[in-house]
């Protein structure tokens, strides 16, 4: 299985318009093809002939989706084709959604970052990824688009099961929206795999919103990562701590909350009950960091 | 059916033809019979068939070649400078820094992307641009010295 083994017709449109175009008659003719953006994912599936599409629709060449764009009042906006290294290395990431980068910093190599996109990320729909469950903490959204039009879900409705997503056949995502982190608030995120820059065992995304005298939590976010069919939010942990005064008790008791809430499976690295484990610890330690950011915020 | 590929390999402009759903790897060792380009994870998981692409870091075996299209790749054989090795290539010999050598093309490759825009990395972002690379002789000591002496080689013969 080292290379793709079957054959299949390659479209390379150069607009957004083209490409929607393309996967819309596609679809309509009953056609099997596959969108490629960096193909760091699908490629891989090709060759495991997981699957073996007619056509292959690369959309890595597609003018203007290949962008970073921040201003306070829309927040972040990541075109589509901006991939992980852009994320990684662009300064206002970095100033306002410092996460992102640190995020970033342990998925897989340079040589994938390079290549793959955020978006990619997202919609191969892998529970393992890294991405989702930071957007999920950070309230974005997916912008996806079709001939029809346009449509924006929120970040933790987009994954509905192991490698499926909310997007229809004939839809691309062309965006990814952050709003502006609101004031008093921390964020912070851990995985934890065997390898660094491996997938996740267990990973866990955490932001707190404290109020203005930086005492209670106002508003809270846990997203978890690789120990369901999807990324998680886990909203009885939130409830836990949301309008309280976040001590280590709480903090572990929000813990427990999050390990019943997710239902992770044992894999060859490891067993379902250590990634629970995980799941507990890293509410606590990833909890604790992002406190200590909101009161510095 | 095939189609056409158009791109620049170690400075020379290439064109063939090709089935779309061959990878950048197969092109290079198979078509071009550059095989300097190392292959052997066959998941993205090694970085041994590390090549530049405009300039970045990618890996070979993890591409559609029909995607280079347009684009510049440079292989390891494209550092020498006639029989004159690139500093990399000679402090890798200089430092002890393989002892196989199967992963090494990957390794000077990924090197090379991060000099081209760091002329001086310091050691620990010299571990951040390798970190997916794996070398089961050498532990990856050498590799890391070798690349801090190419740096000031590169640097020395610039002024
Ligand atoms: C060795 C290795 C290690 C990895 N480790 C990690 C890790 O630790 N954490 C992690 O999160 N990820 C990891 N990844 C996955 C990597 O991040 C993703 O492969 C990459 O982000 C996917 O982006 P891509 O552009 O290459 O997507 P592709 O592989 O091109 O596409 C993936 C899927 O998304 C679809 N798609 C892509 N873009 C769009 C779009 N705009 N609209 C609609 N559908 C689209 C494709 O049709 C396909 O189904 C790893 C990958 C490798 C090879």
């Amino acid at each position: 299985m080292k290379n793709i083994t079957n054959s299949f017709e390659y479209f390379s449109p150069k607009t957004l318009e083209e490409a929607l175009k393309l996967v819309s008659q596609f679809d309509k003719e009953g056609k099997d093809f596959k969108v490629v953006a960096g193909g760091q994912s699908i490629n891989l599936v090709m060759k495991q002939g997981v699957i073996a599409p007619e056509a292959v629709i690369s959309i890595k060449g597609l003018s203007d989706m290949d962008y970073v764009k921040f201003d306070e009042k829309a927040g972040l906006k990541i075109g589509a084709l901006a991939t992980h290294r852009a994320i990684e290395r662009s300064s206002v990431v970095e100033k306002k959604f410092g996460v992102l980068a640190e995020m970033e910093h342990n998925l897989s190599s340079v040589e994938t970052r390079n290549w793959g996109t955020v978006a990619g990320n997202i919609c191969h729909g892998d529970p393992g990824g890294d991405v989702a469950p930071v957007l999920i903490v950070l309230n974005a959204n997916v912008k996806m688009a079709g001939v029809k039009g346009e449509r924006t879900v929120p970040a933790e409705d987009f994954t509905l099961d192991f490698y499926e997503t909310a997007l229809a056949h004939d839809e691309l995502v062309t965006e990814i929206q952050i709003p502006t982190v609101p004031p008093n608030t921390g964020v912070a995120y851990t995985k934890f795999s065997q390898v660094v820059g491996d997938f996740a065992l267990a990973s866990v995304a955490v932001a707190i919103t404290l109020d203005s005298k930086k005492d209670i939590c106002s508003d809270v976010r846990i997203g978890l990562g690789s120990v369901a069919a999807t990324p998680l939010r886990a909203k009885k942990a939130e409830e836990i701590l949301r309008g309280k005064k976040i001590t280590d008790d709480l903090l572990a008791k929000a813990a427990q909350a999050a390990m019943d809430e997710s239902d992770p499976t044992d894999s060859v690295d490891a067993s379902g009950e250590y990634k629970r484990e995980l799941v507990g610890v890293f509410v606590k330690r990833v909890g604790k960091e992002a406190l200590e950011r909101a009161k510095k915020a | 059916m095939k189609q056409e590929l158009k791109f620049k390999v170690n400075g020379e402009e290439r064109e063939l033809w090709i089935d779309p759903k061959t990878l950048l790897v197969e092109v290079l060792r198979e078509e071009l019979g550059l095989t300097g380009t190392h292959w052997s994870c066959d998941t993205g998981a090694c970085c041994c068939c590390t090549v530049n692409v405009d300039g970045m870091a990618v890996k070979s075996c993890s591409m559609l070649a029909m995607q280079a299209y347009g684009r510049e790749v440079t292989t390891i054989e494209g550092l020498a400078d006639g029989p004159t090795l690139h500093p990399l290539q000679q402090a890798f010999i200089d430092n002890w820094a393989f002892q196989c050598g199967f992963c090494t093309s990957g390794q000077i490759m990924a090197a090379n992307a991060l000099l081209n825009e760091n002329p001086s990395p310091t050691r620990e972002q010299i571990q951040l641009q390798l970190d997916g690379h794996i070398c089961r002789c050498t532990g990856y000591n050498m590799i890391q010295e070798a690349i801090q002496d190419a740096a000031k080689r590169l640097q020395k013969s610039k002024v």
